[in-house]
């Protein structure tokens, strides 16, 4: 009985963010599966290690830093034991020992010991006055030394370098930066870029010493000075060693785990022993150790899953950028921007503004990144350079970034780093830019975290790249590299890709499934994920699929669009936009009838019957005698249409005509966002279909097909992606295209950015030069058109129940 | 406290709910994916969205208007909003589903 009661123990090594994020994701799939004892060397809660430096120059206090304070661990439950560093771990009796001779059992432990500062190996590098730049206690130390003045000497001008030499300045040191090669961060930047670094530094007051190799550190009883290895020699008071990081590994190795340059992990960040697991700038994975903090978090998630027995999750390695956070210098770079051969370089250099960017390509996709000065397309490029996009086609724009007319900030507003605090970032909810990056100081990692504390982005989510693009400014590299890997929603870790996948390989036919298969953390889902996993299951198997209702929104649950007082608005179905005065008048008889309160023309040339209370849905439809016009739906809307050839006098197409069969071809169909379309029969494009997600155009010679263009909340010009001859050909490149969108896009992505993201080249291929494809495509579509029915003939049927009425009147 | 019958529990989708008439107002009768009722106003306390077409997941529903989430144990939403929606208590015989409403003191 005793036994079956208690929880496996978990044993916890390392109190830093790596060590605390992997409890934190364990708590959350699994939170009463073990009993946690955290032992951290240091005498601090975990706290936000990024901001050592705006500590050290008194941006920020320390308090300020802190991520998880004592209340947090004793709230759930965990045992922490700081400033007692383990010394020993018993394996065979499967406990640790710590320095003091306490002990604690495990059954599963986590190493998260992290890295130390690596010291130059020179005489005089363990005098008084020589300090590394690693934690708190170094910036503690730093902070008090500082107060005495004099001059400070860095040894090493990487990352770590610079961001002591910027915050011991701000403490009013004269501070020289000692570097062994020719400019400062040499790792990160090229020649140019480190010229202009080290320029703006300098302008600072910090003196740089190039091309110089330590020999030794000088002094009596403590620091004087720094000598190099050409006999030279600088006075100095401290002495600060920014040489590079080691893992911490001593630990694991005494207890003969497998080690090498960090402790050798698998994609589940398992060591050799399986009951040890081990997180963080202490781990070597597939030969690479990592020193920021973003692939720490990667790797927490999976380590926490396999903690949580779930199993499921592999770490394959990281993509990481890099930022400097030194006030007022901006600087991003990631991957190799070095080139070499078969790379191109596109640059821009502003050497009055004080802006450089550099783009190094390789068969048309993002190898390298090095943005200088102006980092706001930072997130943007890197987004390319982890999903391998072809660029092709955004080339010439490439190092201006993705600005468009009219743009609202979807993806890549690149305003968003020169905006005021008190600029609003979220119209929905009115949260300004100063709220959010005081909410993420505040220990905010990710776009989830974001919305729930402060829910901008939560509404209509067009703000969504600002908000990503704070995250990625105010965390710099700690943001972003999972963005591969954006979980569906916070019920679980799985992408929508991975989720698409399961649903295709493991033949899942309903939401319930889904969520059980992958063990989603809320059973019932949420808003976010309800809808998205009904819709790629049905898109998946459309004839086996279960449409569940209960997973769609309330639009598409009532067929008919819920507004802001609780009523519905009906909006039938007129194919073309071309009705006859019967029809009109059937529709003005019964908006009269029911008093229906507003009546209006839609933007998409329909007849909208405004305020209907839900009683009333299935008498009005039984009325109207129309199909439903979708206009609620994630489905295909309208396709609008000119006069054309018919009446118009400069028409040369029969535009009428083509939308009313494409309307006729593609209604009832189901997408992961609204569609609209529409067919011009001219030139002068009066239907405006280069703003429709699909569009034609009537030339002399035939049409011209349009695709990805958007006239709503972020206008985007449609790309012209073939011309075909006949009617016919335009119905089955749109149906190929759909269904191409269909497939691939995430739920409630836009044509439009979806477009941008594949890219037209692979768009091409298989709806317009691949023949085979095409059909296929066609004819999936068709089959799951096939398998829909008009709604509301269903509910006037009676054959679909929207609970239009209430469960019970209750007279008292 | 005065109880009501209202239908059967097979006529509230599970993860939805429905809607009821009476004196106190329109009251929404929610379900979760477990089988557990739940009985609300069915008033946002944001913008007087109808609760009744929302989602329901565990002890949560969400507003179908503008996405508030309210706890349906408390009737509080959960933050960063703030408001607060009145809960009833609602009980189940056999197949039968009662609500309770706030009766005549005498």
């Amino acid at each position: 009985m005793g036994n079956r009661a208690r929880k496996a123990r978990l044993v916890v090594v390392g109190n830093g963010m790596a060590g605390i994020r992997t409890v934190e994701e364990l708590l959350r799939m699994a939170p009463d599966l073990y009993e946690i004892t955290v032992f951290g060397d240091e005498p601090h809660p975990n706290y936000n290690r990024i901001l050592l430096t705006p500590v050290l120059a008194g941006e920020m206090r320390m308090e300020e830093t802190i991520l998880n304070d004592y209340d947090w661990y004793a709230g759930h439950g965990i045992t922490l034991c700081t400033g007692s560093p383990v010394v020993q771990i018993d394996r065979v009796h499967r406990r640790v020992i710590t320095a003091s001779g306490e002990t604690a059992p495990y059954d599963r432990l986590l190493l998260a010991t992290g890295a130390a500062a690596a010291m130059a190996p020179i005489p005089g590098n363990d005098l008084p006055g020589v300090y590394s730049y690693r934690d708190m206690r170094d910036v503690e130390a730093l902070t008090q030394v500082s107060t005495g003045g004099g001059g400070a000497v860095i040894i090493g001008a990487g990352l770590l370098g610079l961001e002591v030499a910027h915050g011991l300045n701000a403490r009013g040191m004269q501070v020289t930066v000692v570097h062994r090669r020719a400019w400062p961060l040499d790792r990160q930047l090229d020649g140019r870029g480190g010229a202009m670094l080290q320029e703006a530094m300098e302008a600072r007051g910090i003196r740089f010493l190039m091309e110089r190799e330590s020999a030794a550190v000088l002094g009596e009883g403590r620091v004087e000075g720094l000598r190099f290895q050409d006999g030279s020699s600088i006075p100095a008071r401290i002495v600060v060693m920014t040489v590079g990081i080691r893992p911490r590994t001593g630990l694991a190795q005494t207890a003969g785990v497998a080690c090498e340059q960090g402790i050798l992990v698998n994609d589940t960040l398992q060591t050799y022993d399986p009951r040890i697991y081990a997180v963080g700038e202490c781990v070597q994975h597939r030969g690479m150790t990592y020193g920021l903090v973003a692939p720490l978090f990667e790797q927490a998630k999976v380590a926490a899953n396999h903690l949580a027995e779930y199993g499921r999750m592999r770490y394959e390695g990281s993509v990481t950028s890099t930022k400097l956070k030194v006030t007022g210098i901006e600087l991003f770079s990631a991957g190799d921007f070095r080139g070499g051969d078969n790379t191109e370089e596109l640059t821009l250099l502003d050497a009055h503004q004080g802006i450089y960017k550099k783009v190094v390509l390789q068969e048309h996709r993002i190898k390298g990144i090095l943005l200088y000065g102006d980092t706001s397309i930072g997130p943007w490029l890197f987004e390319h350079l982890r999903e391998e996009t072809d660029i092709s086609a955004l080339r010439d724009h490439l190092l201006f970034g993705e600005t468009h007319l009219g743009d609202a900030g979807h993806a890549g507003a690149n305003q968003v780093a020169r905006l005021p605090d008190t600029a609003e970032i979220c119209g929905c909810n009115g949260i300004s830019k100063g709220q959010i990056i005081s909410a993420i100081r505040d220990g905010l990692f990710t776009l989830e975290e974001v919305r729930k504390c402060t829910k901008a982005s939560a509404s209509c989510g067009s703000c969504t790249g600002l908000v990503e693009q704070l995250l990625a400014s105010t965390l710099g590299g700690v943001y972003g590299s999972s963005a591969r890997k954006k979980a569906l929603c916070g019920c679980t870790d799985y992408s929508h890709q991975e989720v698409r996948d399961a649903i295709q390989q493991e033949r899942l036919l309903s939401v319930r499934e889904v969520f059980r298969f992958l063990d989603w953390r809320n059973p019932g889902g949420c808003a976010g994920c309800r809808p998205a996993v009904n819709y790629y299951v049905r898109t998946a198997w459309p004839a086996e699929g279960y449409d569940d209702a209960s997973a769609r929104f309330i639009n598409e649950r009532a067929h008919a669009n819920i507004q802001k007082d609780g009523t519905y608005s009906v909006i039938p179905r007129i194919y073309g936009g071309v009705t006859t005065p019967a029809e009109l008048k059937r529709i003005a008889e019964v908006a009269e009838r029911h008093a229906v309160p507003m009546v209006k023309f839609t933007g998409g040339q329909r007849l909208d019957l405004l305020g209907v209370p839900k009683e009333k849905l299935p008498a009005i439809w039984a009325e109207l005698g129309m199909p439903s016009g979708h206009a609620y739906g994630k489905a295909l809307r309208t396709v609008k249409s000119c006069v054309g050839q018919e009446f118009c006098r400069f028409g040369v197409q029969d535009s009428t005509r083509l939308a009313i069969d494409l309307e006729k071809n593609l209604e009832r169909m189901w997408a992961p966002h609204k569609v609209k379309l529409a067919a011009s029969g001219c030139p002068r494009n009066c239907a405006e279909s280069t703003v429709k997600d699909f569009g034609v155009i009537g030339v002399d010679s035939g049409w011209e097909i349009y695709i990805g263009g958007n006239g709503g909340m972020k206008v985007r010009a449609a790309d012209l992606l073939t011309r075909v001859k006949s009617e016919a050909e335009v119905i089955l490149v749109a149906k190929a295209f759909l269904q191409m969108y269909r497939e691939e896009a995430q739920y409630l992505e836009r044509t439009a950015p979806w477009v941008e993201r594949v890219g037209m080249a692979r768009i091409r291929e298989r709806v317009v030069e691949d023949p085979v494809q095409r059909e296929e495509l066609a004819a999936r579509l068709d089959f799951a058109i096939l398998q829909e029915r008009d709604p509301w003939a269903e509910a006037v049927a009676g054959r679909l129940d929207i609970h239009a009425a209430p469960l019970r009147r209750v007279s008292a | 406290m005065q109880w009501f019958p209202l239908g059967k529990v097979n006529e509230v989708p599970p993860g939805g709910g429905r809607y009821v008439e009476t004196p106190a107002g329109q009251i929404a009768v929610l379900c979760n994916e477990e089988g557990t009722l739940f009985a609300v106003h069915n008033r946002c306390p944001h913008r007087g969205g109808p609760l009744s077409e929302g989602f329901v997941s565990g002890t949560t529903v969400f507003c179908p208007l503008h996405n508030w989430q309210i706890d349906l144990c408390s009737g509080e939403a959960l933050p960063p909003d703030q408001g607060c929606v009145r809960t009833f208590p609602v009980r189940t015989e056999g197949e039968e589903i009662w609500l309770g409403l706030p009766g005549e003191q005498p």
